[in-house]
Parts: structure tokens; sequence; C-alpha cells
């Protein structure tokens, strides 16, 4: 089985968020940037596919050489090789032609990536993937088992869980519950040397389409203070929310 | 050119979200001087979306789609549209929309925006706002393909009332073959879902084990409310994966949240910050929770909660 897994590079989640050029573009001033958390989780089920089942891990980047060190930390974790498309990503749509780009000339069987990515949370590139390629598509995996052509997988829904059978090759948009946080691994100085050696093949975007682009980016208006109710005044809160907040 | 939105249902009834597509629908519509077209999936008893401002609506029968199906949904959407002539498809947010929306996009050749939280601030150009960086920014978006795909956030748009007679009418879709099948559904029955809730009774740590959960779903009971909890919670075995909220978790968009002896990690808040009114009862005052809420009591669970059930009981009963 050859496994592509997309690793988006986003800011840390505790990152302080502010916008410059006139709330155009992202700060990146001061901060650190990180393998999205969702694709953390799929990553380590490639591993564990790796590792059983015998399965070769890619893993894929569209950004700038910026990217890398992020790229680097996934080879750490254990994936064979990587690639990262140099371009910068404009869009869902545009990013999403490039995995596909890259998933059709390798021959990879198995796409895994996280539903979202925690910078736009748009759940976006992995069913747009597997539509350009005319893969099946699992969106919200929590856990997935593969015996050759053969998958079976859950998916989250409202209120609880849904076990769908598909077949390879396949799109997997996953989340927690793919694996548990506890599973997941962090680079040893073996793998962090190891991935040095490994590598890493920068190739060029096929084309530069986008469907969607960024005009500003806003901040959600200022927040007033908590208002504080004590501990032995419980109609007061009744109160405010029935009245003032018109919530219950 | 018209606007088709999918009104969302479930188990025979419409999801509160097709009432915010719909609404949302009738005014992009009316933007684009043209009208809103709605097409239902497997639901009878569709006049309740003329409320909101649907002309038109569009029903789909068809037993290969009774349970979801994200391809199949898709492009039954897609085939309404090109019959309708719709060049704007708006659906909702939800997690089967979000499953169903990439598919969607790619088939109908339309730029696609996810999670918008209000009406297009132009249509020449193009631009929704939609949620960024976990809550924590927007992004002013520009569609400029001739087709959109627009998925509406949860609790953000509203719903608006906007009573027209509609034309009911039955299309006939073409499904062909899935690639993915569904097997089975495990769901609790009768319990007001975390995606459906109105409020959402959450807890933490604070309550110190899972043994002292009885008064959480007492209060939730109360309320209407579906139940949730903090990472560290799901973590320790004390409440089911599922009701983790937060970051990795589920997110959270209702109008009321209530956070008992949760400390408010920013992973957490992440999740939980694009819901409208936010309680805190924690004993901390310098828990960071309460820099996020509208309304914070200091104090011991153990006594506000039971004191808080007791009071809104009293409340419901003057009130119902």
């Amino acid at each position: 089985m050859k496994i592509l897994v997309c690793i988006s590079h986003v800011p840390d989640t505790t990152s302080k968020i502010n916008f410059t050029d006139n709330d155009t573009k992202f700060d990146t001033n001061g901060v650190q940037f990180v393998i999205n958390p969702y694709d953390e989780f799929v990553l380590t089920r490639a591993m564990w596919f790796k590792e059983k089942q015998g399965a070769s891990v890619t893993v894929v980047n569209v950004g700038s050489a910026s990217t890398e060190p992020t790229l680097r930390k996934a080879l750490a974790i254990g994936a064979d090789d990587a690639i990262r498309v140099n371009a910068e990503p404009i869009d869902g749509m545009s990013v999403a032609k490039e995995i596909a780009e890259v998933a059709k000339n390798g021959g990879y069987d198995l796409v895994l990536a996280g539903k979202e990515s925690s910078d736009y949370n748009g759940q976006m590139v992995p069913g747009m993937v597997a539509a350009m390629l005319g893969f099946n598509f699992v969106n919200g995996c929590v856990g997935m088992e593969v015996d050759g052509n053969n998958v079976t997988a859950t998916r989250e829904i409202d209120g609880g869980s849904e076990s769908l059978v598909t077949t390879l090759p396949l799109v997997v948009g996953g989340q927690k519950g793919i694996v548990e946080e506890s599973d997941l691994r962090i680079p040893n100085m073996r793998g962090i040397m190891m991935a040095r050696k490994k590598p890493l093949n920068v190739v060029e975007p096929t084309s530069s389409e986008n469907a969607t682009s960024s005009q500003s980016f806003e901040k959600p208006a200022p927040k007033g203070a908590v208002k504080l109710v004590d501990a032995d005044n419980i109609d007061e809160l009744i109160n405010l929310l029935h009245n003032k907040a018109k919530v219950i | 050119m018209s606007v088709l939105v999918y009104a969302n249902s479930s188990e025979g009834k419409f999801k509160k979200s097709a009432f915010e597509v719909v609404s949302y629908g009738k005014k992009v519509a009316e933007e684009l001087g043209t009208n809103v077209i709605a097409v239902t999936i497997n639901i009878d008893g569709v006049a309740e979306l003329q409320n909101y401002g649907a002309e038109t609506i569009v029903t789909v029968n068809n037993d290969g789609l009774k349970v979801f199906n994200a391809q199949g949904y898709a492009s039954v959407i897609k085939q309404v549209a090109e019959a309708k002539g719709s060049n704007v498809i708006i659906i909702d947010s939800s997690i089967d929309g979000l499953y169903l929306g990439p598919l969607l996009s790619v088939a109908f050749n339309a730029g696609y925006a996810s999670n918008v939280v209000a009406a297009p601030s132009s249509t020449s150009p193009f631009i929704v706002k939609r949620k960024a960086f976990s809550n924590k920014g927007f992004n002013n978006t520009e569609i400029s393909t001739e087709n959109k795909v627009i998925g509406l956030a949860k609790n953000s748009y509203g719903i608006h009332e906007n009573s027209v007679t509609a034309s009911v009418e039955s299309f006939q879709a073409s499904i062909g073959d899935f690639g993915v099948a569904s097997t089975s559904i495990d769901k609790a029955v009768g319990k007001v879902t975390i995606a459906d809730a109105d409020v959402v009774v959450s807890a933490g740590r604070g309550l110190k084990g899972p043994e002292n959960w009885g008064m959480v779903e007492e209060l939730a009971d109360v309320l209407g409310a579906a139940t949730a909890c903090s990472k560290p919670v799901s973590d320790l075995g004390w409440r089911p994966h599922g009701e983790h909220v937060g970051q990795t978790g589920k997110p959270v968009a209702t109008n009321l949240y209530i956070a008992i002896g949760i400390s408010g990690a920013i992973q957490h808040l992440a999740g939980i910050n694009a819901s409208k009114v936010k309680v805190v009862i924690n004993t901390d005052p310098e828990a960071p929770f309460f820099k996020a809420a509208d309304y914070g009591i200091v104090g011991d669970a153990f006594e506000v909660v039971p004191q808080l059930i007791s009071k809104l009981r009293d409340f419901k009963a003057q009130n119902s």
C-alpha cells in the first residue's frame, strides 16, 4: 500500500492571531508553526499501517520553503519521504489540485489528511482531492482498517458514529479517534537524525488556478468584561440570562 | 439564474440549519435580484420552508438516499442546480454539510467557502465572511468563479421569517453506485446532540470524578441542553469521547454554553468561542475562562449547580 499523508503547516494553537498590511496578511511575527494537529492523528495512523501491514508513507505539503521544518518533523516521526509543492497556498481548490496531481503521479492508493487544518478550518481539501481523482472519500473518520482493497471505516455523525465500507483508492479526512492522543509520537533523536537524510523532493506547481481568494481579515469584536454574579444570588444569573441575554 | 439551498433534514424533520440556509438564501437571492429554490431529500411536509422565503421547493424522494451519503447527496443537489439553472448553492456547515461540500464544489465546478457567518458584503465581486483561526479571526473571501457553493456556519446568520407561497415540485434524480456504503449507525436515541442543541452544559476536571456527573445531566435536562466535557475529562475516561468539545473535539456554536469546573485552556476556548453567551462556574477566580465568559460565578460547583437546577426548575414552571 502506498500512502500519501497531507501535512498542513499551521500556527500553533496558542499563537496570538494578528494581521498586517491593512489586515490583508496574517502576521507570522513570533508565531510558531507546527504540523496541523488533525494531520498528526492521520500521520500516526499511517505509521501504524507501515509497521503492521507494510506500507510506504510519503508526506506532502503545498507551501514555500519555510514549511520544510514541518515536513522534516513528519519525516522524524517516521514517514519515508517528503514532497513539497513549491507554491504559496491560495485556497482549498488550488491546494487540492496540487495534491491530486502528486497523488496521481505517484500512484498512491490511500491519501490521508486531517479533516481540517486548524488555521482555516474549512474541511475542503480532502474531499476536493477525492472528487478530482475519482477516489472514494470518508470524512470525519475516527477509525479505519484496511484488508487488501477493502476498507472498513467509522465516521463521526451528530450524536454518534456510522460504520462504513469502501475500497481503495480512498481519501480519508481524519480526526482524533483514528488514533488516540496518547498514540501520537514525539520525534526522538534517532528519528530527527534519520530525517535529515530522508528525501525531501521539491516539485513545481502544475497550475496556479484558484477559485477563491482572501481579501482581508478581521478580528472578532472585543468582548466586554465578564459580569460576575454572587454565588448566593443565582436568581440574578437566571434573570440576566432570561431578560438580558435572552437565551433561556 | 437562481439561488439553490439544500434544506437539511434527519428522520423526517428539518434541522434548524434548514431554516437558517433558506433565510440566508433568500437574502442572497434578493441581493442578486433573483429567487430562491430549496431542495429537500426524503422528507414529507416541506411547506414550513415557505415561512423563510423559499419560493420554489424541489422535493427528491429516493430509496437509495435513505441514509445520508455524501457522494449521493452532492450529486442530487448538483442535478437540481443544473436543472434549475442555479449558480449559487447554499448548504449548512453541519458534519454532513462539510462532508458533501467539497465533493459538490468540484462536481459543480464552483468556488467554495465554508463556515460563512454573514450575508455577502458585496455580490460583485462576491465576498463572504468566514471563520478562520479557530474562531480567533474572520476572513473576507472573494469567490471568483461563476458557480459558487457557500457553507453557512451554524447559528450565525440566524433565522429570518419571510413568508411566501411556495410552489412544490418533485424531481427525479438519477443515482449511480456509491463507493462508500453505510453498514450501521450507532446513535443515542432521544438525546439532544451537541450539534443540534441551543444550550450546552459542559463540565471539566473541577468535578473531581465521573460519579459527580449526575448534576450536570440534571442541569442539562432542565435546560433541554446537550452535555459536553473538556479534553482532560474525556482523556481520563470519565466521559465518552463524543462529548469532548474544543480544538480537537467537537465545535460548539450554541446560544448558551455553561462551563462548570473548566479552567478554559486556549484549545478549549477555540472550540467553543462561537457560542453566543458563555457562563462559567469555577472556584478559581483566576481561571482563564473568566476572561472569555459573559457571566461568571466564583464558587463551588457542588453548591452552585444544585441551587441553579432548583431555581431553574421554578423559573421554568413559572414561564411555561
